[in-house]
């Protein structure tokens, strides 16, 4: 599949879009490469799903211009974008079978039955539903309903593919699956997929890269690891895993952090700085002083999660603030109120 | 005690509702099929039960000119305003329903009005519009002013529909290439067939049981046949309104039947209602 | 999970109702419009009252008003009484029973108001069956005179009217949630207690519409009493079609339509008003 309909670049330029007094989306700058998995993340209101239908054709920007490949698409209705889409609730017609849903964008296209019939069992071969072509639509599960609109969506093997939360109807187990399955299909397929959630683990598993919005705006673009690693404000570091901000003072020049100075290098440049802190960066330190260089901090535990794979704690810092540890695995966890030392290696500090 | 004498107390304690409400559905239902073994009846006079039977006066309906021409114009009136009210009425619904939220109070009420405002009041003054445009005596007047009568019903009926109606799949319809029309004609008219013939049913009911309008607006060679029935009812009771009146109890009949039937189909969620 | 955004709310979704829209307007509100216009008017085009004088003052007109009031309010009365005890009946059935307790009632509904007036015009008759009924069992020496007086009118806009308030009441009713009941009764209230002071307030708003409904029917209508009143009921409906048909009166019979119009807008907006305020005291 696929093979000799190359897929296609997206192009935003400057989309701005407005619902009566709120802007909810600013001079939106984007490049999506061919074949590219990207995902657009964010909360609700971000402006994620109202620039997804703007790709889609369903709204115009009020400014700006949306291009795929070299053609510019911004007020081409969606019936002529030759795109495909995965919508959160399926959208699925229920008064024609599994084929015929599948069928119908080939249908639109005037192909002919031979060939229509082909494409379909591929599709359904692709979605793992070989053989479900005579079912009825409310014969079937979530997952299954979810799997017949997206052999739907490839099924005219567009070049670029979009999906609005496709996964959020799912329970976990499913979800979890069929983000590795999704993930497999574009792989396979090669097709441009734009991807919207507000999950911010189903970015980071599926994503070639994330553009993570905020009020209207990308908040920062880059690879998952990128996003996690290097978060590029505050705002992309308390949406991204798990995160404790340590406010960072400045100090002769430089930053610090309670009692703590941050190695030389980390200089105060006049604006508040805060210290981003994920659980699986803090060590906790036996007694003892071990000789890597590392920030470190005595505090107490003032509760515990249980998380099933591990124990969350919360620790208080005096003068410092709060942060989250994951807890030894294996041997005695640290109960409420014990001390408890924390370190942190250089290499792990982020600021944003 | 045990259940079974619970409920057994729980229904006698209510004897005298289901007494009373018992009377009050024979009150309803007994008058219109009276006018059945009337139609039946050998003699002129109005007694119920009738004396004798027979079938002369069925005899006597289908060689009257006058009848037989006002039930054929009737029929024919009817049909054409259910053909014309459906359609307008549908769009009208499926447009209010994809509007605007705030919009809607405001446009169901004035697409209800006509049920709203005294049908004297609205025959007297369309009687004065068509004299000046030459439309009274016409069947265009009629049907269109009957048609005007029929969209609140067959609003109420398709926007019921529209309720449970999953917009998204027009969405989805687009984005698989389907034009708006297209898509409707694909997607939306299979799904919504059996709300769209209620509907018309119930404009053709409406069209074809209509008095006051016909009365004024309709007459001469093109009298309906409400207005044969009127005319004849204040004037020399013929005993062919028996026939007539079992006519349309029977059509009535149909058409509710098929109403109950077209609700009471089990409810597949979102497939052909 | 929010609703898709994708169920875009397209403003120009309303063009779609402009066709049916414009025919109500055009053959609704024109000559309504048309009306009120002439009702100003003397015969020959220039602004009067006259029109409005006569209304109100000539002795028979008045008559005709009280008359339309007296059956309004009668026949009202009478759905209310009747109607209230079979819409709580049908509410309490379980569906098996109250799908065909509701075709008894919408079937008359739907089935013409000439067909049911010849209907009771031969039940009322002086030989007809009520009639005959009430001799043969003694109650009466000579027949009343049921058909063609105000007590056949009555009794013949009940059955019409009926159903316009049993329907609207069931559809309130059958949204009381019987566990209000069950926990009146729970708190100690006998059922008549429970009935009068947790179930009969939750059940006005529905009498309210149907209330308001039949009364504003009744103000406006035609057929019965015309058919029904052997010429001794005259209501305003009649004197607006005499008017209009018989005299060409346009004058005066579209000054009794806009009283008309008035008296039925008057009684929608206190049932509205009612509604509202008792929404507020509720809440």
């Amino acid at each position: 599949m696929n093979d000799n309909k190359p897929a296609l670049s997206v192009e935003v330029a400057g989309i701005s879009k407005n619902y009566g007094p709120v802007r909810v989306l600013e001079r939106v700058e984007l490049s999506i490469r061919r074949g590219e998995f990207l995902t657009l993340l964010g909360p609700s209101g971000s402006g994620k799903t109202t620039l997804l239908t703007i790709l889609a054709g369903f709204t115009s920007p009020a400014a700006g211009r949306v291009f795929f490949g070299d053609k510019d698409v911004t007020f081409v209705p969606p019936h002529r974008r030759n795109i495909g889409m995965v919508f959160q609730k399926y959208a699925l017609f229920p008064h024609l079978s599994v084929a015929g849903n599948v069928e119908y964008p080939l249908r639109m296209r005037g192909i002919d039955r031979r060939e229509r019939r082909l494409k379909i069992e591929a599709a359904l071969d692709l979605v793992a539903l070989a053989g479900f072509g005579e079912r009825r639509i409310d014969e079937l599960s979530g997952g299954q309903q979810q799997r017949v609109a997206l052999a739907r969506a490839i099924v005219s093997e567009p070049p670029i593919l979009l999906m609005d939360e496709p996964l959020s109807a799912l329970d976990k187990n499913l979800r979890d699956r069929m983000q590795m399955e999704l993930r497999a299909l574009h792989d396979r397929l090669g097709i441009t997929t734009v991807y919207v959630t507000h999950d911010q683990r189903e970015a980071l598993t599926m994503s070639d890269r994330i553009a993570v919005m905020n009020k209207g705006s990308i908040a920062q673009l880059g690879t998952p690891q990128e996003i996690y690693r290097a978060p590029a404000s505050r705002f992309v570091g308390e949406f991204i895993g798990e995160s404790a901000f340590l406010p960072l003072k400045a100090r002769d020049g430089r930053l610090a952090i309670g009692d703590v100075l941050l190695p030389a290098g980390y200089v105060d440049d006049g604006e508040p700085r805060a210290l981003l802190v994920r659980p699986e960066h803090l060590v906790i330190l036996p007694t003892g002083e071990p000789d890597e260089p590392m920030l470190r901090f005595e505090g107490h535990v003032h509760n515990q999660v249980y998380r099933g794979e591990s124990h969350l704690l919360g620790v208080s810092i005096p003068d410092v603030g709060t942060v989250m540890v994951i807890g030894p695995a294996g041997g005695p966890v640290p109960g409420t109120g014990d001390t408890i030392r924390l370190g942190l290696r250089e290499r792990d500090i982020c600021i944003v | 005690m045990t259940r079974r004498m619970a409920r057994l107390r729980h229904h006698l304690s209510r004897s005298w509702l289901y007494g009373l409400s018992a009377i009050i559905l024979i009150f309803l239902v007994t008058p219109a099929m009276i006018v059945v073994p009337m139609s039946f009846s050998d003699n002129s006079l109005l007694a119920f039960p009738p004396a004798s039977w027979s079938l002369r006066w069925y005899r006597a309906y289908l060689a009257s000119d006058v009848w037989t021409e006002a039930t054929q114009l009737s029929l024919l009136i009817a049909f054409l305003t259910a053909s014309l009210a459906t359609p307008l009425g549908a769009s009208a619904a499926w447009g209010i329903q994809r509007a605007r939220p705030r919009m809607e109070p405001a446009l169901l009420l004035a697409l209800a009005a006509p049920v709203m405002v005294p049908i004297i009041l609205v025959a007297v003054g369309t009687f004065y519009v068509y004299a000046r445009i030459g439309l009274v005596n016409s069947i265009t007047g009629v049907v269109i002013a009957h048609t005007m009568l029929a969209i609140p019903f067959v609003v109420t009926v398709v926007i019921a529909r529209l309720r449970t109606f999953d917009f998204e799949q027009m969405n989805a319809a687009a984005i698989a290439g389907a034009s708006p029309l297209v898509a409707f004609l694909t997607i939306a008219v299979p799904q919504l067939r059996a709300t769209f013939i209620t509907a018309a049913l119930l404009a053709f009911l409406t069209s074809l049981d209509e008095v006051v309008m016909a009365l004024f607006i309709s007459g001469g060679a093109y009298s309906t046949l409400t207005k044969v029935m009127f005319t004849n009812l204040r004037d020399q009771i013929d005993p062919i309104i028996a026939v007539v009146s079992t006519l349309l109890v029977a059509i009535s009949i149909l058409v509710v039947s098929l109403y109950q039937l077209l609700q009471l189909r089990p409810a597949r969620r979102g497939l052909e209602d | 999970m929010r609703p898709g955004i994708f169920r875009s709310r397209k403003p120009h979704g309303v063009m779609l109702a402009i066709p049916a829209l414009s025919l109500v307007a055009l053959l609704l509100f024109l000559p309504l419009i048309w009306l009120a216009v002439i009702s100003f008017q003397d015969p020959q085009g220039a602004l009067s009252l006259d029109n409005y004088r006569r209304v109100m003052r000539e002795p028979a007109i008045v008559a005709t008003y009280l008359m339309t009031f007296k059956i309004s309010v009668s026949v009202t009365l009478i759905c209310i009484l009747l109607g209230y005890p079979l819409a709580y009946m049908i509410a309490s059935l379980p569906r098996k029973w109250a799908v065909p307790a509701l075709l008894a009632v919408t079937l008359p509904f739907w089935t013409s108001t000439l067909v049911r007036t010849y209907a009771w015009i031969i039940l009322l008759q002086r030989r007809g069956v009520v009639n005959t009924w009430l001799i043969d069992r003694g109650l009466i020496d000579q027949p009343l005179a049921l058909a063609y007086s105000f007590t056949g009118v009555v009794i013949g806009m009940v059955h019409i009217m009926l159903p316009f308030f049993v329907l609207p009441l069931y559809a309130t009713l059958s949204s009381i949630d019987s566990s209000f009941m069950r926990a009146a009764a729970s708190l100690g209230a006998g059922p008549f207690r429970a009935f009068w002071t947790v179930y009969f307030p939750l059940s006005l708003p529905g009498v309210l519409a149907g209330t308001v409904l039949v009364l504003v029917l009744c103000l406006g209508f035609y057929v019965t009493p015309a058919l029904l009143g052997g010429g001794r009921v005259l209501v305003i409906a009649m004197a607006i079609e005499r008017a209009a048909a018989q005299y060409a009166s346009w004058g005066v019979a579209a000054a009794l339509g806009i009283t008309l119009l008035a008296a039925t807008v008057l009684s929608l907006g206190l049932g509205w008003f009612v509604t509202r305020q008792g929404r507020r005291t509720r809440a």
